[in-house]
């Protein structure tokens, strides 16, 4: 593939994904902000600020911790996690907002809006807004408001304006939908902070770029640790921002294996997922080309998840490429077998880590099992699971009052 | 020139194509035929409402295009309005195709940049359709020159940054924009967003050689339909609406008329 940080090519494709396809009223402000990043990213002035807040208040680097109850447990390769979970908010997200509220106000912009899924990202939105002096709205689909009422409450301490979204599904398209019509009448004062490596260029590259982080630090720590590379590293995928960032490091490194988990929600075959690669096609959504679940007609389908922040159709086109010139692969977990590695990982490790991450887990055991002793895999750690106990809770019907209930006790 | 927009499949597929038909004896010279999408980022809440309510009564791309050959039998120039990814998946040469022999005259495609738009320019030319794209007031003239220059029929320009929808003024970033377009194409420019009553559509008549309007009509259709108003009530409503709006496009005083200092 040639030199990978040669993507995305100036009109911001990676290969035949990527791209742009937005309203023309948007396009000045994508190109403000491809010119603003640019200028940034060499300018000693920011990349030193935002070093600085990601060592002294996101809290990085964060550890890599030998997960050895749970290497012992299966019984395979040795497994390394990236503990994401660590970082301030609790999640991977800190690392990209940090840099967009930067620049933010670097472009002279006073407000930010973000969209959001599980909250995680609009947690961290709302948190480097608080710190960085901005004003913040986060666009929620009204049904993600309540599986994650905790997280609204949240963003809203932290002086966030919440918009619960009740257009289409309700859900995390929606609220990216609705974000992009505040930001096309308000483009003027407002950066949109997408939250994952997704939407129209500079977005993927920029998100990527942000959290990259994630691998540099994880490449020297298993270097250090093990002495060599690791044969595989694995994340899970929605957008696909933490994967993104834990992978990129990596990919000239031939002999690291990539591998995505995409959300299976009740399986691939019911039609009831969130797989974009796994059960979709190529197309376009939300500004990018990609892989995405949509019927005959091109309309997007709802996409299933028990976790919030994997529920999305689409997923982001860096990983669209790599998925087709085979450089990292992606597997399916369905609802069920990653809420087993959850309660595997806490009962293990003593580590609570996000249902999204969760999924990460769950590939990970599998992939361990195939390569055995001696090899090492490493897991992106990307959240941790405090705003899922509740979701977990009503899984394993671990609540009293839930005794009865019964419709989703599977512990 | 009066362009009215409503979606296909909104009540329903007959009853989008009869309330087209009737825009069009009312006064409407050109129509805009909306193709309803999931995920219409550029459309405010009245427009999600009806494609919403299209989508969930089934309606798909052959609709849309059975729908434009039933008012292109009007001899009204019609239009399909749509977001690209319905017409990638149902593969841009046959979109073209199909949409060219059911009589379309073109398209607009709100999310399809010129950066993007190689293959549908190819297959659009082949045969012998309008690409019609957006200019906006935020578009640099660089942009706005790229723009112009691969439309075919007219140019439209976004009266204001924001979402489809009715808004008490329409901006005065209108006029200017109209005025970059013109001075780098010989292409009519129509302008749109916003536009919902006569005055209105007076005021950029007298500016634009095209005004557009969207939300007002089919807002006049969510209305006759919350009302649970017959067909019939509902025609006449939109006929009265579309006469309105274009006695406001017709009756418009050439901007250079009403300012040039005699």
């Amino acid at each position: 593939m040639g030199d990978w940080r040669a993507f995305p090519d100036p009109s911001g494709h990676f290969g035949r994904f990527g791209g742009r396809f937005v309203p023309e009223a948007l396009m000045a402000a994508l190109d403000q902000l491809t010119e603003a990043y640019d200028q940034a990213r060499v300018d000693p002035a920011f990349t030193g600020e935002l070093d600085d807040l990601l060592a002294t208040y996101a809290g990085r680097p964060t550890p890599l911790t030998d997960a050895r109850r749970l290497t012992e447990h299966v019984g395979g390769a040795r497994i390394l996690l990236k503990r994401e979970d660590l970082a301030h908010t609790g999640s991977h997200k800190i690392n990209n907002v940090l840099g967009q509220c930067l620049l933010t106000k670097r472009m002279g912009k006073t407000r930010v809006i973000a969209e959001t899924g599980a909250g995680q990202h609009g947690v961290a939105t709302a948190t480097a807004c608080a710190l960085l002096g901005l004003d913040c709205v986060v666009y929620m689909g009204e049904e993600d408001t309540r599986r994650q009422a905790l997280n609204v409450a949240r963003m809203r301490l932290l002086g966030a304006e919440v918009v619960p979204v009740t257009s289409g599904s309700r859900t995390l398209k929606d609220a990216i939908n609705e974000a992009l019509r505040d930001w096309v009448a308000t483009v003027d004062d407002t950066h949109y902070c997408i939250g994952s490596v997704m939407g129209p260029h500079p977005f993927p590259m920029l998100v990527r770029d942000f959290q990259r982080i994630i691998g540099v630090e994880a490449r020297a720590q298993v270097l250090e640790r093990t002495g060599r590379l690791p044969d595989a590293v694995v994340a899970c995928v929605g957008g696909g921002s933490n994967a993104m960032g834990i992978f990129h490091p990596f990919i000239p490194d031939a002999e690291v294996a990539l591998i995505g988990c995409e959300a299976g929600g009740d399986g691939v075959a019911t039609g009831r997922h969130a797989a974009a690669i796994a059960g979709g096609s190529a197309g376009v959504l939300h500004g990018m080309r990609t892989y995405l679940l949509q019927d005959d007609f091109g309309q997007t389908q709802v996409s299933h998840s028990i976790s919030a922040g994997l529920d999305y159709p689409g997923i982001g086109p860096e990983h669209a490429l790599l998925h087709e010139t085979g450089r990292a692969s992606y597997r399916v977990v369905d609802d069920a077998a990653a809420m087993a590695a959850l309660a595997l990982v806490a009962r293990t490790e003593g580590i609570l880590v996000a249902i999204e991450s969760a999924h990460a887990f769950a590939g990970a055991l599998d992939v361990a099992r195939e390569l055995g002793p001696e090899k090492t895999v490493v897991v992106n750690c990307s959240g941790r699971g405090d705003k899922d106990v509740d979701t977990a809770a009503r899984w394993f019907g671990l609540l009293d009052a839930d005794a009865d209930a019964g419709d989703r006790a599977h512990g | 020139m009066l362009i009215g927009y409503l979606p296909a499949g909104f009540p329903t597929v007959d009853g989008a194509i009869a309330a087209m038909r009737a825009m069009v004896a009312a006064g409407v010279d050109v129509v805009e035929v909306g193709l309803p999408y999931s995920d219409p980022t550029m459309d405010g809440p009245v427009i999600q409402d009806a494609a919403d309510t299209a989508l969930r009564g089934g309606v798909t791309t052959a609709d849309v295009l059975r729908t434009v050959e039933a008012v292109a039998e009007t001899g009204a120039p019609t239009l399909v309005m749509t977001y690209w990814n319905p017409v990638d998946r149902y593969g841009p040469a046959r979109f073209a195709a199909d949409l060219a022999a059911a009589g379309g005259a073109g398209t607009i495609t709100p999310d399809l940049p010129p950066e993007e738009a190689g293959p549908w320019l190819a297959a659009a030319a082949e045969h012998g359709l309008d690409p019609v794209f957006l200019v906006a007031p935020s578009s640099s003239d660089e942009r706005l020159r790229g723009v112009a220059d691969i439309c075919r029929g007219f140019v439209y320009a976004a009266s204001l940054m924001g979402v489809t929808g009715a808004r008490a003024e329409v901006g005065n970033a209108a006029a200017g924009l109209v005025g970059r377009v013109r001075a780098v194409s010989d292409l009519p420019v129509a302008v749109g967003l916003g536009v919902s009553t006569a005055a209105q559509a007076a005021r950029v008549a007298s500016f634009a050689d095209g005004v557009i309007v969207g939300s007002a009509l089919v807002r006049v259709l969510l209305d006759a339909r919350r009302r649970g108003a017959a067909e019939s009530v509902a025609l006449a409503d939109i006929g009265t609406l579309a006469a309105e709006l274009a006695a406001g496009v017709r009756g418009a005083v050439p901007a250079s008329a009403a300012t040039s200092p005699a």
